[in-house]
């Protein structure tokens, strides 16, 4: 007598939701994932640069007000470093966010009503801090 | 589930399971620490997101004016919200590290091996690094507080 189960534990595959069949036949979902970890290793140095600048460095926090930002401004290296951090950080965290939006959402209005809301906000929010950048006016003073 | 079987027909009663057969082997995110650092990494990276909507929000105050810009960031320099600022780095920096982490499970042969030695190696430089990190972003707030500024 075999003390094993005829029937083999059943392990669900991680993210199979119930009742959502696979219907993509493109590669998005590989492209999006090689997409997290450029963006990631890019990120490394531009957020946790743009954390160390402004939390440690000379006086960390407290010395940065409207002058502060308008003389790193004047440049252009520090102005295409904030509009990559920018767009890197926000892309690779609204997907990050979709991943976790097909996760929990059960019901497909949900997801699309979270997902329409997400989006939105990422462009309204990628829009205003490009303008930002490129119309800042040093002579506001 | 666990019945009576001794007393039952072999036949009908499902003969007990070993114990070690019902765990899937060599999953990485399932218990232990695969799966919280899993769990950390989710956190981090949605509380991070969430203060960045907030942080391109106040940083588009320098097109309003200066003053509406300098209210806003004097908020930062209050002693509690430097305690919450240090939170914030210590969180996208597990993040950070973690994302590195999971980059080389994924392209590095020796990685999947090596995921929890990578895991205790990433605690560590995160301790190293905040210790001191934390103590020059609190510097100021410490004098603040304790009257020597
Ligand atoms: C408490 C910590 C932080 C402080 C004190 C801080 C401070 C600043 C300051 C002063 C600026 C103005 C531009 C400049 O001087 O370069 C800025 C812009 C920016 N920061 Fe931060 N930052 C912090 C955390 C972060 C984090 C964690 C991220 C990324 C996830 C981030 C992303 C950005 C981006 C994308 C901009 C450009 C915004 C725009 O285009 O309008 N910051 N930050
Ligand atoms: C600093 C460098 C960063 C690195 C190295 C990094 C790395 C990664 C990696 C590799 C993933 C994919 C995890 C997976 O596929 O399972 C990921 C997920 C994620 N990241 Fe980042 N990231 C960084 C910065 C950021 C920033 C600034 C944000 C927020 C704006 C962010 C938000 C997220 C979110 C929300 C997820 C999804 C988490 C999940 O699915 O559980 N990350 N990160």
């Amino acid at each position: 007598m075999s003390m094993h189960s005829p029937i083999p534990p059943v392990i669900e595959a991680p993210r199979s939701a119930p009742g959502r069949p696979r219907r993509s036949r493109t590669n998005t979902e590989l492209y999006a994932w090689l997409f997290m970890r450029i963006s990631g290793v890019i990120l490394v140095v531009l957020v946790l640069g743009h954390l160390f600048i402004m939390n440690i460095l000379d006086g960390g926090v407290q010395r940065i007000n409207w002058a502060f930002v308008a003389g790193r401004w004047a440049s252009p290296f520090w102005q295409v470093w904030d509009l990559l951090m920018l767009w890197l950080a926000m892309i690779h965290g609204t997907n990050g966010l979709r991943t976790i939006i097909n996760d929990y959402t059960r019901k497909d209005g949900t997801r699309v009503a979270l997902k329409g809301l997400l989006y939105t906000a990422t462009t309204i929010t990628i829009a205003l801090g490009t303008l930002v950048i490129f119309t800042f006016d040093p002579t506001l003073n | 589930m666990s019945t009576d079987a001794p007393a039952a027909p072999a036949q009908t009663t499902p003969p007990p399971v070993a114990k070690k057969s019902r765990k899937p082997a060599g999953t990485l995110y399932r218990g232990r620490e695969g799966m919280w650092s899993w769990v950390a990494h989710r956190i981090t990276g949605v509380l991070t997101f969430f203060f960045l909507f907030a942080h391109v929000l106040d940083t588009a105050l320098v097109r309003v004016s200066p003053e509406s810009y300098d209210k806003v960031i004097d908020t930062y320099k209050n002693p509690f919200v430097n305690l919450m600022e240090i939170g914030l780095v210590g969180a996208v920096l597990f993040h950070a590290l973690n994302g590195l982490r999971i980059i080389a499970i994924d392209f590095w042969s020796k990685g999947p091996r090596l995921q929890r030695q990578m895991l205790w190696t990433i605690v560590t430089v995160w301790v190293v690094v905040m210790v001191p990190g934390a103590f020059f972003m609190f510097k100021h707030s410490f004098e603040l507080i304790f009257g020597s500024k």
